[in-house]
């Protein structure tokens, strides 16, 4: 490497080429909006595998016109299979889990705006950056693979060619079938545990496991990102709390996506090279006797996977709780309330996170006194959880809300996180989570509070970051359109998920027909059918605004929202070392408004203040500023 | 570890040195004599040798999933069969301990701007490296030709996957040593350019130990954990 390219690929002047500036970019801008289109894409198809879930329990038995022909084996003439389901289950998990509230809250949102809300020009390592957001991208196509090795003879025949004993392809499902959390023994034997658990499983076990170093780069990124390239006077309690929350995420991700990765080493030499670590030897499947495996454990793999798997919940919502804050802060024109509280309460969640998988595993037979240490753990991530509600209705109390669309979000951001969290007291205690594991009191309580309450914080940071990103506005009736449907077809979807699980009803099984218990509430699962449909139908409106607002959107100023934080004082959008060759200095915290006696309802974080206060205040913030003492 | 974060006086002579106005971002000396500096210097060293010992972290939390699976798993089954550790296992041992003496050799001449004993040391360094590796091959291969496969025993697959996961990540660290080594040909011109070598060489020296202590905690675990 030459001297000039070792200077451009850690100081990049502004990249001239089609390809270098839009595709293989190191601007941590352009990767940014590379993470969104992403999860764009990803929540397109988990969305449609969704409908067709709904659409299979409500009218069982139906022949759908060109399904049929899309999937001759996993649904033919039309009528979906069993397997077909539980395939349509895992692909909308994965995808939706990692492809989508992994990597829009913190690889899209946080890429483009941690280095720009802390004043550096980029990320520490943008090849890295570059780097983590294509591996991530591979992660996502042999994902897609999976679907196509499992659904279609003809390319999964090719994949059988690369071990038939352990792979096995063309089931004719949709893709894997061993759902989100892949629990062994079955994800471990291969193509004899039944269709969709032969190539797919392989494939998408290779997928998750492309995905944690995709995962793994990006967090190394953040984490330094953030510790050493703050400006001049941004110290950590100055920070924009959407900047502690992609901080608290990467942490997470890089202490927890690791052992996903061990774990599915493990799962893959137990499927691919015959070792044992998951599978117990004797054991039967489909009737046949599975040979030459012993005293393997598939409880280690449940252990494993919720080691990382709880984690991942937490990465998946802390960028929204971020988000939220600062937003809500913004348009309710006063300070956050309690910041410093805000700032511990958002750690404490994220390392408690640690500690509480076990009640994942309430019924995998554990000693009922880890049971009660990791129901106690549990239940005290609400106290944090509580600080963070009771601040944000601090914030907004007695304020003039200015109701714009991402504070619409970022306030139902607020509500679903209660909605949702407040049942996960309910299932955190062992007694009454014996009853509710599996069934869809459990979907109700994780769809709520990590699936649409993340999305809702991502929805908030993309009507709010939107000018910043392409210099347009959102449109504003449209947005509040989207909101106002989704809102309530989110409440109309899952509060009948609740119903349905104090029922009985059972997740995952594709149909309820045949249980005479379960008979009554099909009224009950016609609806949320409806209400998800036009859930769905209406995010046309938001990808329409999206992609119509880039081109023919009002054109946006510097500062539309009159926000505070270093974003807002550049350029729109920012140039490409995003201050234009000037390094802002900041004064004061990130959160200024209304303040007593200032000309105007906020200030930003660059003004600087008067003498005798900025000297106050520069003795107490430099909390390493000894530099003359050396 | 204290010792492998190098400060940088040499280069700041360079600049100029001297106090300049309090600034930075408050942590870890950013922001004093050695921090950034506004317009002036935008790079501190520091950011290479964090990266490294973030790197560590999920590399230390990946083994610990994969020792912490080791232990649940000998305690799972009654078919733990422990095999006799291969001697040349110790030539390996030998090696990194040696190899991570060297390395701090070579990352101290560096800052004693002594380039061609940096260099020198750098070499001997990677050859040692590869040397490891080589011996780790030759345990596999008379394993091999024992019978002991990655399937015939628990304890034989996770003996394989240590040594395997343990060697593509010193792989990862003879990678980074090469490329510093090709790098000792040309001459820094630019006062960031010689701070990026520096913080560079540290970085790869913190990693280069992090795997000898690895080793160590591998090699006692799998021959000497009861």
């Amino acid at each position: 490497m030459s001297e000039a390219t070792h200077d451009e690929v850690h100081r990049h002047p502004a990249p001239k080429g089609f390809i270098r500036k839009y595709i293989f970019s190191v601007d941590h801008k352009v990767i940014g909006i590379q993470y969104i289109l992403l999860a764009l894409s990803a929540v397109v198809v988990g969305m449609l595998m969704s409908v067709l879930m709904r659409m299979n329990l409500s009218w069982p038995g139906t022949k759908w016109p060109i399904m049929g022909t899309l999937f001759p084996t996993g649904a033919p003439n039309g009528v979906m299979s069993a397997e077909f389901y539980l395939s349509l289950v895992t692909m909308h998990g994965t995808l939706m889990v990692f492809f989508v509230l992994t990597t829009a809250p913190q690889g899209g949102f946080g890429n483009y705006f941690l280095p720009i809300q802390i004043g550096a020009e980029d990320m520490a390592f943008p090849v890295l950056n570059m780097l983590s957001f294509w591996v991530t991208f591979v992660g996502f196509i042999v994902l897609l693979t999976a679907i196509f090795a499992e659904g279609n003879q003809t390319i999964g025949a090719w994949f059988t060619k690369l071990g038939e004993s352990a792979w096995g392809a063309g089931s004719g499902t949709v893709g894997p079938i061993g759902g989100w959390t892949g629990y062994a023994p079955l994800s471990a034997l291969g193509k004899v545990a039944g269709p969709g658990q032969g190539a797919g499983v392989s494939l998408w076990i290779i997928s998750i496991a492309i995905f944690c170093v995709g995962s793994l780069l990006g967090a190394l990124n953040f984490i330094t990102t953030l510790l050493n390239m703050r400006t001049r006077g941004m110290s950590l309690m100055r920070m924009p709390l959407t900047c502690w929350a992609w901080f608290t995420t990467a942490v997470l991700a890089l202490l927890s996506f690791p052992v996903l990765l061990g774990g599915g080493i493990l799962l893959l030499l137990d499927r691919m090279a015959g070792t044992s670590f998951f599978i117990p030897g004797g054991e039967f499947v489909s009737g046949s006797l599975i040979p030459n495996h012993t005293g393997g454990s598939p409880l280690l793999w449940q252990h494993l996977f919720w080691f990382f798997g709880h984690p991942e919940v937490y990465i998946a919502i802390l960028p929204g709780m971020g988000a939220t804050s600062h937003i809500l802060s913004t348009f309710a024109r006063k300070p956050i309330f309690g910041y410093r509280a805000m700032v511990f309460a958002i750690f404490a969640i994220g390392m408690l996170g640690f500690f509480v998988w076990g009640h994942h595993m309430f019924i995998s037979g554990m000693s009922p006194y880890s049971a009660v240490a990791f129901s106690i753990l549990t239940l005290s991530i609400g106290v944090p959880s509580a600080i963070k509600t009771f601040n944000w209705l601090g914030t907004l109390w007695g304020a003039k809300i200015r109701f714009t669309t991402p504070m619409l979000f970022a306030i139902g951001f607020v509500s679903l996180f209660v909605a949702g969290g407040i049942t996960g007291l309910v299932l955190g205690q062992t007694s009454l989570d014996f009853f509710f594991h599996d069934t869809y009191f459990v979907t109700a309580h994780f769809h709520l509070v990590m699936g649409v309450a993340s999305i809702f914080g991502m929805f908030a940071a993309t009507y709010f970051w939107f000018p910043k990103m392409f210099g347009r506005m959102m449109n504003e009736s449209l947005g509040k359109l989207h909101f106002w449907i989704t809102f309530i077809g989110v409440y109309a979807i899952f509060v009948p998920f609740h119903a349905m699980g104090m029922l009985g009803m059972p997740r995952r099984y594709s149909n309820f027909g045949e249980y005479e218990f379960l008979k009554n509430s099909h009224s009950l699962v016609l609806f949320v059918t409806v209400a998800a449909i036009i859930t769905v139908a209406i995010q046309i409106v938001f990808y329409f605004n999206f992609f119509w607002s880039m081109f023919r959107g009002k054109k946006a100023s510097d500062n539309p929202w009159e926000a505070t934080t270093l974003e807002w004082t550049t350029a729109t959008p920012p140039p490409h070392d995003n201050f234009a060759g000037v390094i802002p200095t900041v004064y004061r915290g990130p959160y200024e408004f209304a303040v007593p006696g200032a000309p105007r309802d906020f200030i930003m974080q660059t003004e600087p203040e008067g003498v005798e206060v900025a000297a106050g205040l520069g003795e107490r913030s430099g909390n390493g500023g000894n530099g003359h003492q050396h | 570890m204290a010792a492998t974060v190098t400060s940088t006086e040499v280069i700041d002579a360079a600049v100029g040195g001297g106090p300049r106005p309090r600034g930075g971002n408050g942590f870890n000396k950013n922001g004093g004599r050695n921090g950034q500096d506004g317009e002036q210097l935008r790079f501190s060293p520091a950011r290479y040798r964090m990266g490294v010992w973030v790197g560590i972290c999920s590399i230390v939390m990946l083994f610990t999933a994969l020792t912490s699976s080791y232990i649940v798993r000998s305690a799972s089954g009654n078919d733990w069969q422990p095999i006799v550790m291969p001697k040349v296992l110790w030539l390996s041992t030998a090696l990194i301990l040696i190899s991570s003496v060297t390395m701090e050799i070579s990352r101290r001449s560096l800052k004693q701007q002594k380039d061609a004993r940096y260099g020198r040391w750098l070499m001997i360094t990677v050859v040692l490296g590869l040397g490891f590796l080589a011996s780790q091959l030759i345990a596999w291969r008379q394993l091999v030709r024992q019978g002991v496969y990655l399937a015939s025993n628990p304890y034989n697959s996770f003996f394989y996957l240590f040594t395997a996961a343990h060697g593509v990540h010193l792989a990862g660290g003879i990678m980074a040593l090469g490329y510093l080594l090709v790098r000792t040909r040309r001459k820094r011109v630019t006062v960031e350019g010689e701070l990026r070598r520096v913080g560079a060489a540290d970085s790869a020296t913190i990693y280069w130990h992090f795997m000898d202590g690895l080793w160590v905690v591998l090699f006692v675990l799998l021959f000497y954990w009861k």
